[in-house]
């Protein structure tokens, strides 16, 4: 019982990791129809600021500081994604291909300049003492780090429905995702909302990039790699341009990857590949998924 | 001011050559209909008008040149657009489905409710959920929300239960009192009740221009559009 819940709990964290990848990865081809390969360097953009704020700017760890680099590191990722918007994207709508090599070399050269700046070795994210420790439920023993993925993408997940159903900007998102043209038939700017869709889905992945590099002991260039290709996979199987359908699918990844790797050792890879066959093949606009124009 | 005149107007879509120099004028405060066989252009028109579909040539709105403008400021400068298909918001409710069409100060909802009262009492259902007809509410609700200079509909009653064609074209005569509007409408006695003006199309071209009094003349409908006047 007591591995069940452990790995039960390891697959909801690494699903809030996921999560915080792939949410913007969602909006944004949900409402732009932009696939961003480059939405992996928002994360490592947003792992070195924390980087940085965590070693330079607050040397010694603390609850609160590494809530700054968390915060720092998800609006320079937000800020990177907008200027890329704004710079590249922006004269790229409706050239999917065009989009698909310019997001690409995107992500070449901030693997390079990062690896060029800092180096390629992986570097430790100093966190506070007590996200060493674990807690004890029944009789399992689980590591404090999980519940801060999971309270961090709650928190995230619980900010970007509100922004999506409580405000305009939201309304016209969600009225985006389904048909944009119509959006603008109606007078309405929805290149402002495109903007938006790129900061806040930067300000995830910059969140998800500080965190992953707690759950991966440290920071590098090329860390976004296989992080990104989940996300896409989760993007697939919630449907794309629904959050609630991200953070489905994500749960369901991160637990089913981690039970498969526990009782099927090194399966986890092949079980999140069967999902996605099996959602494409049954239900291919995904488990959320709205048709989007 | 809110007069809009087509110029010489070209669209290829795909490859395919659909809008092959269409020439008009939409006097002010006037209902000009657009007519002709199915397949002659008539929505590729109004989508060019709208920006939606990129075309040449020059269309212009109260003498400004609005041909190359992005879709939401030529909306913003007083066109209000009603598509074919409704294109509402399914997963909205009909409430954000104003709530998003709303641009003016004050919009004016109290029109919206008095001409389909039936809408608000539907305000927190989904869009998507709704009859046809209702959907067609919403899509023209949209439209009448803010102040503008001239509406361009498109096809407002395809589709319609007849019960449904009545209460929409009663709500289309009344904005028509005080309204510039451009009209595609298969509905001939939609069109003679509220239309001055008729333009009639094929194959991409204007081939008539004239009074809604020709569509009395069967030999003229049946050549000009290919279908029976007494029966629509």
């Amino acid at each position: 019982m007591s591995t069940f819940l452990l790995i039960l709990i390891t697959g909801v964290g690494l699903g809030a990791l996921y999560f915080l990848v792939a949410s913007g990865l969602s909006l944004i081809y949900g409402l732009m129809g932009v696939l961003n390969f480059a939405h992996g360097s928002f994360l490592t953009i947003g792992a070195f600021t924390g980087l940085w704020v965590s070693t330079k700017v607050f040397p010694n760890p603390t609850t609160w500081t590494f809530i700054a680099a968390m915060i720092a590191g998800g609006i320079a990722a937000g800020l990177f994604a907008l200027v890329m918007e704004q710079l590249v994207i922006n004269r790229l709508y409706n050239r999917h291909i065009d989009q698909a090599l310019v997001t690409v070399g995107v992500a070449l050269v901030v693997a390079a300049v990062l690896g060029g700046w800092f180096g390629n070795d992986l570097r430790l994210l100093p966190t506070p003492l007590w996200f060493m420790k674990a807690v004890t439920i029944g009789d399992a023993i689980i590591p404090i780090d999980r519940f801060i993925y999971i309270g961090v993408a709650a928190i995230l997940l619980t900010a970007m429905l509100s922004i999506l159903k409580f405000t305009r900007i939201g309304l016209i998102i969600r009225a985006g995702v389904e048909n944009r043209s119509m959006v603008s038939a109606l007078g309405i700017n929805v290149r402002l909302a495109f903007s938006t869709v790129f900061f806040i889905g930067g300000f995830a992945a910059g969140v998800g990039g500080v965190l992953i590099s707690v759950f991966s002991y440290g920071v590098s260039p090329g860390m976004a790699g296989s992080w990104l290709i989940y996300g896409f996979i989760v993007v697939v199987v919630g449907g794309m341009g629904s959050l609630t359908g991200s953070a489905i699918a994500a749960m369901l990844i991160g637990i089913t990857n981690q039970f498969a790797n526990y009782y099927v050792t090194g399966l986890g890879d092949f079980v999140v590949v069967f999902i996605l066959a099996a959602v494409l093949l049954t239900k291919p606009s995904g488990l959320l998924g709205k048709v989007s124009h | 001011m809110s007069s809009l005149e087509v110029k010489d107007l070209h669209v290829t879509i795909n490859g395919s050559h659909i809008l092959q120099g269409v020439n008009f004028f939409v006097p002010e405060n006037k209902v000009t209909a657009l007519l002709g066989r199915n397949g002659v252009g008539k929505s590729t028109t109004l989508k060019a008008i709208m920006g939606l579909n990129p075309g040449t040539g020059s269309i212009k709105f109260g003498g400004t040149e609005i041909v190359a403008m992005p879709t939401h400021k030529i909306v913003q400068m007083g066109l209000g657009y009603v598509p074919e298909d409704r294109e509402i918001f399914s997963s909205l409710t009909v409430k954000e489905n104003l709530a998003l069409a709303a641009r003016d100060d004050e919009p004016n909802y109290d029109l919206v409710y008095s001409l389909f009262p039936e809408l608000l009492t539907r305000t927190s259902q989904r869009a998507g959920t709704l009859s046809g007809g209702q959907q067609q509410m919403v899509a023209i609700s949209r439209a009448l929300l803010n102040k503008n200079q001239i509406l361009v509909i498109d096809e407002p009653t395809k589709g319609l239960a007849p019960k449904l064609v009545t209460e929409v074209a009663n709500a289309l005569a009344h904005v028509a009192d005080h309204s510039t509007m451009l009209i595609v409408e298969q509905n001939l006695a939609l069109v003679k009740a509220i239309a001055q003006n008729i333009i009639v199309m094929d194959q991409g071209k204007v081939v008539f221009e004239g009074g809604p009094e020709n569509l009395r003349d069967e030999s003229f409908v049946k050549s000009m559009l290919g279908v029976s006047g007494g029966h629509k």
